[in-house]
């Protein structure tokens, strides 16, 4: 496997919540000015830490949502309901709040347009949230690779970045969406779980080398990862990124 | 100093021994999963153990002799970098003395390796004076392939990332040089205690 260049020290800095935003009865997006943000690459996360009055601490990962080209940095965060950093945030949290956080963590879930494609991203629930950064990242280049995103979701209501993948879609991204639990009667998108049939329905044929990005719960991964190896996909062509069952 | 979170009371976890909880850390019952790649699944009959590099004679020991080794059972706690702490696991596997016992070598470091082609680098150190298991029962079952089965490496004084999952063996090495997370800007050695998370720490 390539190595990336080693980058220095990972210190703690103030960021400065601006704006929150809905994007789903559970998730928010927390848009951050950074004075000290240092750039990014698509894929990657933060650690952000609480403080309580008596200073108990708590520390968590988040995957950054925006782009290396945008202006301010946004995470977006599925509220879990026996969290303890999650509903902090997603409940607590107003604009004008300082919130603390170091980063950018992680040099192999990324994506930039060197490392070409046919860029295929597979998400499942809340693993969908570094591929809004990676997709924002390839309409910000040259496109000279196609992306293709593959995103399921139980419902409709709990898709995120619904109007961003609308626009990423006009931008040329080809963005598929499947509902595994239930869906609206007149929904022209797919049903049910990814599976095998699925997979060869929306994938790029092994024969073309996707590079493949999968994230989602630990049983999605593992399903789709396993699924893809079984196709004929080239193992080190697929990176996968996993939330444990308490991963917050 | 950090700044208040303002409303921020945290959830305490009153069933958790504080002192056995590292800096940043929290306790959960259940076992994540991490892993940068799709899960491996070498059956027993292709799997083998090797120690190589910088050593007089390399040793090899496939899958059969390899369960005919002298094992232990650990209890240990285990931390994970992505925060998460797990009391009280319980592995048998064998441990890195009596494998290393069959390699002569002067050499202060080793690559442990993996199926699938994940790397970490470890100092003998850190590795021997009972401190380091090849891992291939978890709660007194077989080690599941998600979790590095038919056997892990297990550090559980470092941070997890260190025990190897699907680790196939080890590389003796005269300099010390970064495995996989570790070139990513994860820290050379992960002492969970000194919250040794990425470089710099």
């Amino acid at each position: 496997m390539a190595r990336a260049a080693i980058p220095g020290r990972l210190t703690w800095q103030l960021g400065r919540v601006v704006e929150l935003v809905d994007e789903t009865p559970r998730c928010k997006s927390l848009v951050i000015e950074l004075p000290e943000w240092r750039g990014h690459r698509a894929g990657q996360h933060v650690d952000v830490r609480l403080t309580a009055e008596d200073g108990y601490q708590a520390e968590r990962s988040y995957s950054i949502a925006s782009s290396p080209g945008d202006a301010q940095l946004v995470l977006t965060v599925e509220r879990l309901e026996d969290g303890e950093v999650s509903p902090y945030l997603t409940d607590e949290l107003r604009p004008g709040d300082e919130l603390e956080l170091r980063g950018p963590i992680g040099g192999y879930f990324v994506w930039e347009p060197s490392q070409g494609g046919p860029l295929l991203l597979i998400a499942g629930g809340s693993g969908v949230v570094p591929f809004r950064a990676m997709l924002r990242r390839w309409t910000a280049g040259e496109r000279d690779v196609p992306a293709r995103l593959l995103y399921s979701s139980r419902t409709l209501q709990e898709v995120i970045y619904r109007t961003e993948l609308e626009r990423l879609a006009e931008e040329g991204a080809e963005v598929n969406l499947t509902l595994t639990r239930q869906w609206p009667a007149d929904w022209q998108g797919h049903r049910g779980r990814v599976d095998r049939a699925l997979l060869a329905e929306v994938t790029w044929p092994p024969q073309q080398r996707p590079l493949v990005y999968v994230c989602g719960p630990t049983a999605f991964v593992e399903t789709v990862a396993e699924a893809l190896v079984k196709a004929g996909h080239e193992p080190g062509r697929i990176k996968t990124e996993r939330f444990g069952p308490t991963g917050s | 100093m950090s700044p208040i979170s303002r409303g921020f009371r945290g959830r305490r976890r009153e069933h958790a021994d504080p002192s056995r909880v590292p800096p940043g850390q929290y306790v959960t019952s259940d076992f994540p999963v991490l892993s940068a790649g799709p899960t491996p699944h070498t059956p027993p009959d292709e799997w083998s153990f090797t120690i190589d590099g910088a050593v007089a004679e390399p040793a090899s020991w496939p899958w059969e002799e390899f369960v005919a080794l002298p094992s232990e059972t650990i209890t240990v706690d285990i931390h994970c970098v992505t925060k998460w702490s797990k009391l009280d696991t319980s592995w048998r596997g064998v441990s890195l003395d009596t494998l290393l016992e069959s390699v002569v070598t002067e050499a202060g470091y080793l690559t442990a390796w993996s199926d699938g082609g994940y790397t970490t680098n470890l100092t003998l150190d850190d590795v021997t004076g009972g401190k380091a298991w090849v891992a291939y029962e978890y709660g007194a079952e077989p080690l599941e392939a998600e979790h590095g089965g038919p056997a892990r490496l297990l550090v559980p004084h470092l941070y997890f990332w260190k025990s190897a999952k699907w680790v196939r063996g080890l590389t003796l090495t005269p300099d010390d040089e970064p495995g996989f997370w570790e070139g990513y800007g994860y820290h050379n050695r992960g002492d969970p205690w000194l919250e040794q998370r990425y470089q710099g720490d």
